[in-house]
């Protein structure tokens, strides 16, 4: 039901995610905020069971802050996720795992742009471009198909606006509308929300 | 923050964040708000969302045999219940008390197990009051609704039931959020909860606006309400109405479903 999807560029990552809160049939929200500012360059994008999502994604994000307050300086993008993917591991075999699917996006000063796709069994890869949910399943293959590593930001925007199109005409559920932003050296852009199709 | 910790000390443990707690036996078929556990519950249909488990069975779940509803609106905040209560499809009351004061100025709604909402809303109660004389200023309704997730989460997956809005008037405005025993915790401007919110939902969605006069306002949740009432057998009773100002809240009226009945069908002639 829900969706995150994530294009990384040459020097940014774009990332986007839909804005509808569920329980069973109902939406009880339509502009839900499914990303967590890590820090000034990191976002996390969390969906998955309720309560387990917020829960965890506050946690990392407070332990991620908690660590700039300790030391001086923040945890690089590859440092979180990996910290990230070690905490759902250690609650994966415990009597309380998370069951959430994340993306984490940021922008390091040495490494670049990165985006990274983890899931609620704490597996973690590196990936230019991901996604999540059952909209996964219609766009991979589009991005597969026109994804370039060197990417301007309005192709990416155009390559996702693509994707989400896709969903509007096949997906069965209707995910009227999405949070979309960029990051890149300058920190974190909040870009237009994309209402695709009638709204 | 889990239960044994609340009751043992007033500065609780962040630490131990996920103690298990002692749990209770939890009797499922409590005669509360019709959590239809009966096993011959024909009404019991649940869709799972996100089937990433291995759940063979796909079933709609009408929780909470009940109809709660609050919005926002340019004077506040309108909360609107039925009052009845099932134990599968017996009545059990038609009398219930399904607001919750919490304080002067918050209210909670009841879905799902009565006792599990009228207990945890006291707990919440005892809670703000305690944030109240330490930080000498009223707690937000963020802050208390957040309170109220954090200690349900603990519980999750044990059996609680619970679907409550937490509504109230704080430095920022009107708030309301959605708080339930699955872990949600969702800020908005209108929900509906229970067996019924979905024909509650028809309703005050198509009524709805910002700049509404307070007695439009009253109109609509006791509408939408009554509207809720008719369709679905496990709602009903009498409509009882809060309102939710910048001084606190205010029992609006209470109207007995059938007298709302007799006067709607008199307009429409």
């Amino acid at each position: 039901m829900e969706y995150l999807i994530g294009i990384q560029g040459p020097d940014f990552v774009l990332v986007a995610a839909d804005n509808v809160a569920a329980s069973s049939i109902i939406q009880m929200k339509h502009d839900y905020d499914k990303m967590f500012k890590l820090s000034e360059k990191i976002l996390l994008l969390c969906v998955g069971e309720a309560g387990d999502t917020v829960q965890f994604a506050e946690y990392i994000q407070k332990n991620v802050q908690l660590y700039k307050m300790r030391n001086g300086y923040e945890l690089s993008p590859a440092a979180a996720a990996n910290f990230t993917r070690k905490n759902l591991a250690d609650y994966l075999r415990s009597r309380t795992p998370y069951h959430v699917n994340l993306l984490l996006a940021g922008y390091d000063e040495a490494d670049g742009p990165g985006l990274y796709y983890m899931d609620y069994l704490s597996a973690l890869a590196k990936a230019p471009f991901a996604a999540h949910g059952y909209g996964a399943f219609l766009t991979l293959s589009i991005l597969d198909r026109h994804y370039r590593p060197d990417l301007t930001r309005e192709e990416a925007v155009d390559l996702l606006k693509k994707c989400l199109e896709e969903l509007n005409k096949r997906f069965i559920l209707n995910l009227p509308s999405f949070t979309v932003r960029l990051i890149d050296k300058d920190g974190i852009h909040d870009m237009e929300k994309l209402p695709v199709g009638p709204k | 923050m889990a239960l044994s910790s609340v009751l043992r000390s007033e500065s609780a443990d962040f630490a131990d964040s996920f103690n298990q707690p002692f749990a209770h036996g939890c009797g499922l078929k409590q005669a509360g708000l019709g959590f239809g556990e009966a096993v011959d519950d024909s009404l019991n249909f649940a869709v799972k969302p996100l089937g990433e488990g291995d759940e063979p069975e796909r079933k709609i779940e009408f929780l909470h045999g009940t109809t709660t509803l609050a919005f926002k609106f340019q004077h506040g905040v309108i909360v609107a219940v039925d009052s009845r209560a099932t134990a599968g499809s017996y009545i059990a009351s038609q009398t219930v008390k399904k607001v919750i004061e919490i304080n002067p100025y918050l209210l909670g709604t009841m879905a799902g197990g009565a006792a599990d909402c009228s207990f945890w809303e006291r707990l919440l109660a005892r809670q703000c009051r305690i944030y109240e004389l330490r930080n000498k200023e009223r707690i937000s309704v963020a802050a208390a609704s957040k309170l109220l997730a954090n200690m349900v989460y603990q519980y999750k997956g044990m059996g609680l039931s619970m679907g409550t809005m937490v509504c109230g008037w704080d430095k920022r405005g009107p708030g309301l959020y959605y708080v339930d025993s699955e872990g949600n915790r969702v800020c908005g401007d209108l929900f509906a909860v229970g067996s019924g919110s979905m024909y509650a939902y028809g309703v005050v969605d198509s009524g709805l606006r910002h700049d509404l006069t307070v007695e439009e306002a009253c109109d609509l949740g006791r509408r939408a309400i009554y509207q809720a009432t008719y369709r679905d057998a496990y709602s009903g009773g009498q409509v009882n109405l809060y309102r939710v100002h910048s001084d606190g809240w205010e029992r609006v009226s209470q109207e007995d479903v059938l007298q709302l009945h007799i006067k709607y069908e008199s307009e429409k002639a």
